[in-house]
């Protein structure tokens, strides 16, 4: 029996070596320590023999036992090694190959732009509102202030859909309705498209954007109105970006101004952009007007504030170097996704 | 307004360099669009005279001249110009010359033109006689005998033979053109614009002389005319007659002074007239005396109906609230806009009638508009001039007229001036100055401010050294914006300087706050993006025509639009209700461009009739319209951008039911989309399919397009993102697939709504994972795998409880479908 266990041990060790995958090792270890396997014939088969054999045969088989899984597990462990290596290195790619695209959509440049300039603002606490964009002849000029005979009331200037409603020429109207639905003090921001009666060209449209901002509170100075668009200015246009407030005339505002910045593109020095003069000019603005704040019913003794109104397609124009405002109610594909 | 330097210096003396003096004015409050150097580029022109004209030998249209400019020999030079003649004074660009050009035909150049000797038809030409326009000018000015030829000079330059022309007509000069903005009407003169370089400089203004030496006082005015005024919108009529008229040319320094600001030399009455307007921004009108019947002025509303010829030979039908100028028998001009053809001056007119009046700027306004006749006049009564002119406006005609030997001036002036204008006093704080500017400026400061732009100050309280005195400040009638304190603040602001002012930013105590309906478009924007979609903006006009090519049938809803009464034209003619037409636009464009795919999206405003207010303002909301089309584009990818989005702007349970009805869609790739309100109310917030193929072919797009079109207003209403925290679960959930077999017009949608009827509180919910058609199912038939999940909070389920829940779904698909299970 003791040579039946070495020739077991030898053939095994020899399977052993020459399998050649996980299942090689399994059926070897099936086909010698299985149910039915060689070594364990061998111990069911002891029963009959004397004890003192069976004490020594049954030593040796276990050893065997032993050995045989030993080298098994051993072998196994080679060749998921050898496997691993194997399917690591069939699963290389070309990582060279193209990537499927994930698209990420852009959002329109006007829409950038307002976004921008409001985050300037609400980041120095002004609060976001909006108006219609169809509203009355009292918010739009009444209540601004706008002369009665003012050419900008004229058909020519402005597009009417009643005798008392017309389409805004612009944002200001929401100055009127913040005056007269809430209580001073407040500061707000109002985004939005206005309409002028102009023919479209590279540089007019008959729809356009503006941003109108507006404070009304105890103490607040022209000097304010300098600093709030100035520190506007720097964060738009970079920090280097130095202003200038030119006189000017509004129905709305008193004292009004232009604000200028310094030309982005040649810094000051004058080049094509800013016609040479070094500036550009980039928004009205004011003192509000007491017959403004009067619409309000605002305390004029108590409380002041500022206004200003900007174009946004002007502004983007600007910062991009777009030279006719079409473009951006075209909505070519290829210019859309520029801006992203 | 244009500003010739050289004027102005006759008014007030600028220290200044003209860069300085520019940027002076511009922040002091005198906006300017440019500001031009005249007279550069002309070399080697001198002065010359036309001794004789001789025919050429070979062309008929040209002339051999021979000219005289101060030297032993004449220059011969050929012409084609039609207005020479003998013994004229002329420009004369010799051999070697330069001028700005352009020559007559050409397209100027930077460098200008050299003049060189020639032969024109055989004959030596030895340079070029030269019209206005070639040496600079503006086409619209040059004087009136030298129009479309050569610049014939006046003849005070006769004695100028030879001499430089630049020289000579001391052409060097800048030409400013001032934006004046509508509330300064007195800065359209340049007496205006002297006072203004005053108060931003501190010069004195010199008046211009009025006082006149030899008035023929054997007769007077009122002798020679009557006025009468009738109508209220006359606010002063100024009368004044001069006789032994001299009509003639202009001397060089009137010429020059009106050319440089923009108006062209005719004759000397015409030209002292516009030299005054310009001087004081007081127009006048200079009427033959012949043409007066009854020597009699009567100003009053025109004849209902009326025709009259005016100046420029048109005939106006006029209505009965214009403003006229009549005599004793019929109208001579129609005030303040234009005279008649009937009271011209003509060469022979010996005495005139000079009227330097006040007319309503309302009155001026509406019969200019609707005469559609605009003139250098009525745009200064529609902006308003000062009453108080007239008579001094009038006296300086007179004085011109009288020191240029242009005729005789009879003594008095007729002056109908009912209600004289006075000065306005207003109550000014200094401290209210400073409250408003950020400033410390002391009360003697601003009324130096005042008094520079002619304004007397009476001290009312405290004393000039306080920043907080209170004055009563007069302004001069001419500055009709000077009414209430505030317009005082801004005087204050703009001399002191905008730029000497404070800057700083002011305390900031709030919080803003957004509203719903911008966050959740703010929202949107971002989750469109992120799924691939490029946002579009397209304009909010529209025409009842787009409507017809997306299909909208002629009693829809979509047809309540909103009408522009002033279009720019029919294509822009009303307010949008919808998105779609604008989106397939966008694609069609893009398409058209071989754009291979495209994902776009607008979030933009719709407009729709106001049916409960008559004249109330129309409703307005927010649409959100998605379009696509391309490779990998169908319904269910539209629809699972209906869903993401829907989902993000807090709306996580929508139900899509097919339409077949809505026209722009195709009747059988159709949806509604709902969702449950709180009160159990199913609400639309959307629709959307693959866009219907005639509507596609509408705008010339042969792909399929797929687009949606959602409503911000409900799903404002709907929307709930609050979040509310629950534990993930403890215990482990478990599922059972089942496949159903079900007729194919039962749509799945119907599969989930049965499913979801139960309310055992182990059933968390159900999901479709694979539809199948196909000839084991049998025709008309569809298997659909359904995945459903278990689960409790507290405990694992046993296999019955789950069983139990499980098999009354089964048999409600059953019962109410007639589902079959199909072995799995």
């Amino acid at each position: 029996m003791l040579e039946n266990l070495n020739s077991i041990r030898e053939e095994a060790i020899s399977m052993i070596k020459e399998s050649a995958s996980l299942k090689d090792c399994e059926d070897i270890r099936v086909a010698m320590l299985g149910k039915k396997g060689r070594v364990t014939e061998i111990l069911k088969n002891m029963k009959k023999l004397p004890p003192e054999e069976k004490k020594v045969l049954g030593k040796e088989a276990n050893i065997l036992k032993k050995e045989i899984e030993e080298k098994i597990n051993r072998k196994k462990l080679e060749l998921a090694s050898e496997e691993k290596e194997k399917r690591l290195k069939e699963e290389t790619i070309d990582v060279t190959e193209p990537a499927p695209e994930l698209k990420i959509g852009a959002k329109h440049l006007i829409t950038q732009v307002i976004d921008e300039v409001l985050g300037i603002f609400t980041d120095m606490g002004y609060e976001i509102v909006e108006g219609p964009l169809v509203d009355t002849v009292f918010n739009v000029f009444d209540g601004l202030n706008s002369p009665a005979n003012h050419p900008s009331r004229d058909m020519t200037d402005t597009f009417y859909i009643s005798k008392d409603n017309v389409l805004r020429p612009h944002t200001s109207s929401v100055e009127i309705r913040t005056l007269m639905s809430r209580e001073a003090p407040f500061k707000i921001v109002s985004p939005g498209r206005c309409f002028r009666c102009d023919t479209p060209d590279a540089t007019h449209s008959p729809m356009f954007h503006q941003i109108e901002g507006m404070i009304v509170d105890e103490g607040i100075t022209m000097a304010h109105l300098k600093g709030t668009l100035d520190h506007m200015a720097k964060k738009l246009f970079g920090s280097e970006t130095r202003t200038k407030f030119r006189p000017h005339h509004f129905p709305f505002t008193e004292p009004s101004a232009e604000m200028d910045v310094s030309c982005f593109k040649c810094g000051g020095k004058g080049c094509s952009m800013c016609k040479g003069s070094g500036w550009i000019e980039i928004l009205g603005c004011g003192m509000t007007h007491p017959n403004v704040h009067g619409v309000g019913e605002v305390d004029t003794e108590k409380f002041t504030g500022f206004a200003f109104g900007m174009g946004v397609e002007r502004i983007a124009m600007l910062k991009y170097g777009i030279d006719d405002i079409r473009y951006f109610y075209e909505n070519d594909m290829r210019f859309i996704e520029q801006f992203k | 307004m244009l500003v010739s330097w050289k004027w102005l210096n006759d008014y007030i003396k600028v220290d200044e360099n003209i860069t300085d003096y520019c940027n002076g004015m511009i922040m002091s409050g005198s906006n300017l669009e440019t500001c031009r150097k005249f007279g550069d580029g002309i070399e080697g022109v001198v002065i010359g005279k036309i001794k004789n004209i001789e025919k050429h030998p070979n062309a008929d249209k040209l002339v051999i001249c021979r000219i005289d400019v101060g030297k032993e020999d004449n220059v011969q030079i050929v012409t084609g110009a039609k207005n020479v003649f003998e013994g004229a004074i002329v420009p004369v660009a010799l051999d070697g010359s330069r001028i700005p050009g352009p020559l007559h035909g050409q397209t100027k150049s930077e460098d200008g033109v050299e003049i060189r000797s020639g032969q024109l038809r055989g004959e030596v030409s030895n340079g070029m006689l030269c019209s206005a326009t070639e040496l600079g000018f503006d086409d619209k000015v040059a004087p009136m005998a030298s129009r479309d030829g050569i610049w014939i000079l006046p003849f005070e330059f006769e004695s100028k033979l030879g001499m430089d022309l630049s020289m000579a007509l001391d052409l060097s000069d800048y030409t400013i053109d001032f934006e004046i903005t509508p509330n300064r009407p007195d800065c359209l003169s340049m007496i205006g614009m002297a006072r203004e370089t005053g108060a931003t400089f501190g010069n004195e203004v010199k008046v211009p002389e009025t006082k006149l030496n030899s008035e023929d006082e054997s007769q007077r005015a009122e002798d020679i005319i009557q006025v009468e005024v009738r109508s209220d919108s006359c606010l002063r009529y100024t009368a004044r007659v001069i006789k032994d008229i001299k009509m003639g040319e202009s001397p060089w320094w009137i010429q020059q002074r009106l050319m440089a600001a923009g108006m062209r030399p005719i004759n000397i009455i015409v030209d002292i007239t516009n030299f005054v307007m310009l001087e004081y921004g007081q127009p006048l009108h200079a009427f033959d005396i012949r043409s007066i019947a009854k020597r009699k002025i009567i100003v009053e509303s025109a004849e209902q109906g009326e025709v009259f010829r005016t100046l420029d030979g048109k005939e106006r039908k006029l209505e009965k609230n214009m403003l006229m100028i009549k005599d004793g028998e019929k109208s001579v001009a129609i005030a303040g806009i234009m005279g008649g053809m009937n009271s011209e001056i003509e060469k022979d007119t010996e005495t005139v009638v000079l009227e330097s009046a006040c007319f309503d700027g309302d009155s001026v306004r509406k019969t200019s508009k609707k005469l559609t006749l605009r003139t250098e006049a009525s745009g200064r009564y529609e902006k308003g001039v000062d009453p108080n002119l007239a008579k001094t406006a009038a006296d300086r005609f007179c004085y011109l007229v009288e020191s240029l030997s242009a005729g005789t001036v009879v003594s008095g002036a007729v002056d109908v001036y009912k209600n004289p204008k006075e000065s306005e006093p207003v109550l000014v704080r200094a401290k209210r100055i400073n409250k408003v500017l950020g400033t410390d400026i002391a009360a003697g400061e601003m009324a130096n401010i005042f008094k520079t732009l002619d304004c007397r100050v009476d001290i009312v309280e405290g004393n000039l050294n306080d920043n907080d005195a209170v004055m009563r400040v007069y302004p001069p009638t001419v500055r009709q914006d000077l009414s209430m304190e505030v317009d005082f603040v801004e005087e204050v602001a703009r001399i002191y300087g905008y730029d000497k002012l404070p800057m700083e930013l002011p305390k900031s105590n709030s919080i803003p706050e957004m509203t719903q309906s911008w966050i959740l478009r703010k929202k949107a924007g971002e989750v469109l993006t992120a799924i691939g979609m490029n946002e579009i903006q397209t304009i909010s006009f529209a025409s009842p025509s787009d409507l017809d090519k997306v299909n909208i049938g002629e009693d829809a809803i979509e047809r309540a639009f909103v009408k522009i009464i002033n279009p720019l034209g029919e294509d822009t003619s009303i307010l949008r209700t919808i998105l779609l037409p604008d989106m397939m636009d966008v694609l069609a464009r893009n398409y058209s461009r071989s754009q291979e795919s495209v994902q776009a999206f607008e979030i933009g405003t719709t407009f729709m009739k106001n049916f409960i207010e008559e004249g109330g303002l129309p409703y307005e909301d927010f649409n959100i319209c998605l379009g696509a089309f391309g490779e990998n584009e169908d319904f269910f990818m539209m629809k699972a951008r209906v869903e993401t989005l829907l989902r993000e702007m807090g709306i996580r349970k929508v139900t899509f039911t097919a339409e077949k009805e809505y026209p722009s869609y195709h009747p059988g790739r159709c949806a509604r989309v709902s969702a449950t309100a709180e009160n159990g109310e199913e609400v639309e917030l959307a629709i959307m399919g693959q866009v219907h193929p005639d509507v596609a072919e509408n705008y010339n797009i042969d792909v399929p397009i797929y687009a949606a079109e959602l409503m911000m207003g409900p799903i404002e209403e709907l929307s709930n993102r609050k979040i509310t925290y629950k534990k993930p679960p403890k215990f482990p959930g478990t599922s059972r697939d089942i496949a159903l077999t079900v007729d194919e017009d039962i749509a799945v949608g119907e599969i989930l709504k049965v499913i979801y009827e139960d309310e055992d509180e182990i059933f968390k919910g159900a999901k479709i994972f694979d539809i199948y058609r196909g000839k084991q199912i049998g025709d008309n038939k569809k298997s659909v795998a359904i995945r459903l999940f278990y689960a409790h909070d507290d405990k694992t389920l046993t296999d019955a409880e789950v069983l139990s829940v499980h098999r009354v779904i089964l048999q409600r698909l059953a019962d109410k479908l007639h589902a079959i299970l199909r072995e799995q």
